[in-house]
């Protein structure tokens, strides 16, 4: 499984190498072009059959979330600021690999046993933590470590049953999709692609991206929150594992072209994929920058739901990525030109 | 005019489904326009060709309004939501909803654990369609509900739901009208823009795609004239504002002496805006490409963003006027 492979390479946004070098690996024998662009995310075109004039974005994003060195103190700690939208309270006693060598590392703080009362209920603040490598000084520190090294956190990728455990999902489960897709036999319309840079700080990478694929529509793949959870109550859940991929209305970043949205869950509808609808109105996605460019470009996201993303561990469930791959190439399937004409009453 | 505003205020059209305004418009522009298209986000764009000897001018005003939309709907049937744009939750209570299927329904606020002393926060409403379970409810996740108010009018004010900005359509579909037997110089688009209330997303891939030399949004902007309002030297009836900046734009000092230029030769009321908070689809449009001189005219609206917007009707009619006028100069 090549998600073993995504989630366990270190890509944080800014440094994203070790994961484009598995993406052209995994995609080169089966795509016409692959290009680096100038903010390193890798772009594919797949030609179709020319059967359809359209020009078809699928969009993963290769970054993920995590640490940057920033700093280091006299006695060896090294001092960090996030990369990206990092939960203050997930870090320390956090595992971490530093650098491209991938020095183990850890978050250290304060045992248990020397706290003051009601020290222990207070979330530490990113300022007063630091990574530990095991350097006496600040010498051996900066050399190992110099200021401008990212860190990730370090987790190993596991599978039990459907349920798989790991590090990025957000969004190395989107790639695992997109790679799938672009496998798949050539379709009647030309498909571009981009495993884009930098989305976790602000979708950079798409947005140029999408400038040079210039699209005439355009899906995103994501891993998205679940947050299904044990909760006193809910009024409006996320998604839910095992329910099947999640179809985007609207987050903060953009509004779901509805001629796609209604091709996505007309095919789900009629070859019984499950699926499901994603909270309304939350988190922003690569698809937010692309359907800006230009002139525009109708976008739609589809993303398999993951708990704990942005943390040491997330989860999913192995049926929502199949259901994920089978809804996009059966909605690609069904998609021409008439599915992007406005109807006019 | 009356008529056009009245139609046009009473259309649905959140961001993302502004289909019914756009079939509106589309159907009194179609005939005063050599050309009118539908861009990738849904804008409609509307071509009046000029002599060749002017600028090619766009205007905009957004079809889209506030809303909500349905984000889960429980075993009773009733619809929990979040906000399409820039919604209060002081306005919401009691208010009415309508869906683009027809379905109505009325905003509630749970009870335990609520202080009527305080604004209620938005996971405590609900929408309430008149359905008794998850199985009977006409509305789905995704739905997207407009505020219900009928347009009156009442000496020179106008009251209704969606003044931002369909008074701003309805300024440009009179515009358009008055200019049928009229030939320019200018090159005209008029862009009738979907999803400003979301972050301006419409007029940013219009303007691209037209690729003016100079653009003018036409939108409302808030009003100091009201009691104990929050200063502001923008009033009802004084005329429209000419912008000179808000807190996404600094107006190109060009645009604006146009403006106010042309206002004074024709001896049209006008204001001088500056607003603090808020902002319109004239910031986006300066900065696609490498750059657009544009500028806004304002139409003063007290209480923007509330069920119940109100415009005064001369300074909408000034409002055209003054873009006759600025068209008419080369």
């Amino acid at each position: 499984m090549i998600l073993k492979a995504l989630s366990e390479a270190t890509g944080v946004s800014g440094n994203e190498k070790a994961v484009q070098a598995i993406v052209v690996d995994a995609i080169r024998d089966h795509v016409d072009e692959i290009e680096i662009d100038a903010m390193g995310s890798v772009l594919v075109t797949k030609r179709g059959t020319g059967a359809i004039n359209l020009r078809v974005m699928l969009d993963a994003h290769i970054d993920e979330i995590g640490l940057m060195i920033v700093g280091h103190e006299s006695d060896g700690y090294l001092k960090f600021r996030p990369v990206g939208g990092i939960d203050a309270r997930l870090l320390p006693g956090a595992l971490v690999q530093v650098g491209d060598d991938r020095i183990p590392g850890v978050i250290g703080l304060k045992p248990v046993h020397l706290l003051k009362p009601g020290e222990g209920e207070k979330v530490a603040k990113i300022d007063a933590l630091a990574i530990d490598i095991g350097a006496q000084s600040d010498e051996e520190a900066k050399g190992l470590a110099p200021v401008g090294t990212y860190a990730t956190f370090k987790t190993e990728y596991r599978e039990f049953g459907p349920t798989v455990t790991g590090k990025a999902f957000d969004d190395r489960v989107g790639c695992a999709v997109l790679i799938e897709l672009l496998r798949g036999e050539p379709q009647p319309f030309d498909l571009v692609a981009s495993f884009s840079t930098q989305e976790e700080i602000g979708l950079r990478g798409a947005q140029v991206a999408a400038y040079r694929l210039e699209p005439d529509c355009a899906f995103g793949l994501e891993g998205t929150i679940a947050d299904d959870i044990p909760k006193e109550k809910d009024v409006s859940p996320t998604t839910t594992l095992g329910q099947g991929p999640a179809l985007t209305v609207m987050d903060r970043s953009f509004i779901a072209d509805r001629r796609l949205l209604k091709l996505l869950v007309d095919t789900a509808e009629a070859l019984d994929i499950p699926h499901q609808f994603k909270q309304p109105g939350i988190g922003g996605t690569d698809a937010g920058a692309i359907h800006k460019t230009r002139a525009g470009v109708p976008a739609a996201t589809v993303s398999v739901p993951c708990r704990y993303i942005h943390s040491p561990v997330a989860m999913m469930n192995l049926n929502d990525f199949d259901n994920t791959v089978r809804l996009m190439r059966e909605s690609l399937a069904r998609l021409t030109e008439r599915t992007l004409e406005r109807e006019r009453k | 005019m009356k008529e056009v505003i009245r139609e046009l205020v009473e259309a649905y059209g959140p961001s993302g489904v502004e289909d019914q305004v756009r079939d509106v418009i589309r159907a009194r522009v179609e005939p005063l326009a050599d050309e009118v298209e539908v861009d990738a986000l849904g804008s409609l764009v509307v071509h009046k060709e000029g002599t060749g000897e002017g600028q090619r001018v766009l205007l905009d005003a957004h079809m889209d309004e506030i809303g909500v939309m349905v984000s889960y709907i429980d075993e009773k049937g009733f619809a929990r939501f979040t906000t399409i744009g820039g919604v209060y939750p002081l306005t919401c209570l009691g208010n009415r909803v309508v869906f683009a299927n027809g379905t109505m329904g009325v905003i509630g606020m749970e009870q335990k654990g609520v202080d009527l002393k305080k604004a209620p926060k938005f996971e405590q409403l609900f929408i309430d369609v008149g359905a008794t379970s998850r199985e009977d409810c006409p509305v789905s996740v995704g739905d997207a509900g407009a505020f219900v108010r009928p347009l009156f009018a009442q000496g020179t004010r106008l009251v209704s739901k969606a003044m931002d900005d369909r008074i701003g359509c309805a300024v440009l579909v009179d515009l358009l009208r008055r200019l049928e037997e009229t030939e320019l110089a200018h090159d005209l688009y008029v862009v009738f823009a979907v999803q400003e209330e979301v972050g301006l997303r419409g007029a940013r891939t219009s303007a691209y795609g037209v690729d003016p030399n100079l653009a003018i949004a036409v939108d409302v902007t808030r009003t100091g004239d009201t009691p104990e309002s929050k200063p502001m030297a923008v009033e009802l009836g004084q005329g429209p504002a000419i912008k000179v900046q808000d807190s996404g734009m600094i107006a190109h000092p060009m645009v604006r002496e146009l403006l106010v230029e042309q206002a004074k030769a024709a001896e049209i009321p006008y204001q001088l805006e500056i607003l603090e908070r808020g902002t319109t689809d004239a910031a986006v449009m300066q900065l696609v490409r490498a750059g657009v001189p544009a500028g806004c005219i304002s139409i003063p609206c007290r209480y923007v963003h509330s069920p119940s917007e109100m415009v005064d009707q001369r300074d909408v009619e000034n409002s055209v006027k003054l873009l006759l006028e600025v068209l008419k100069k080369p």
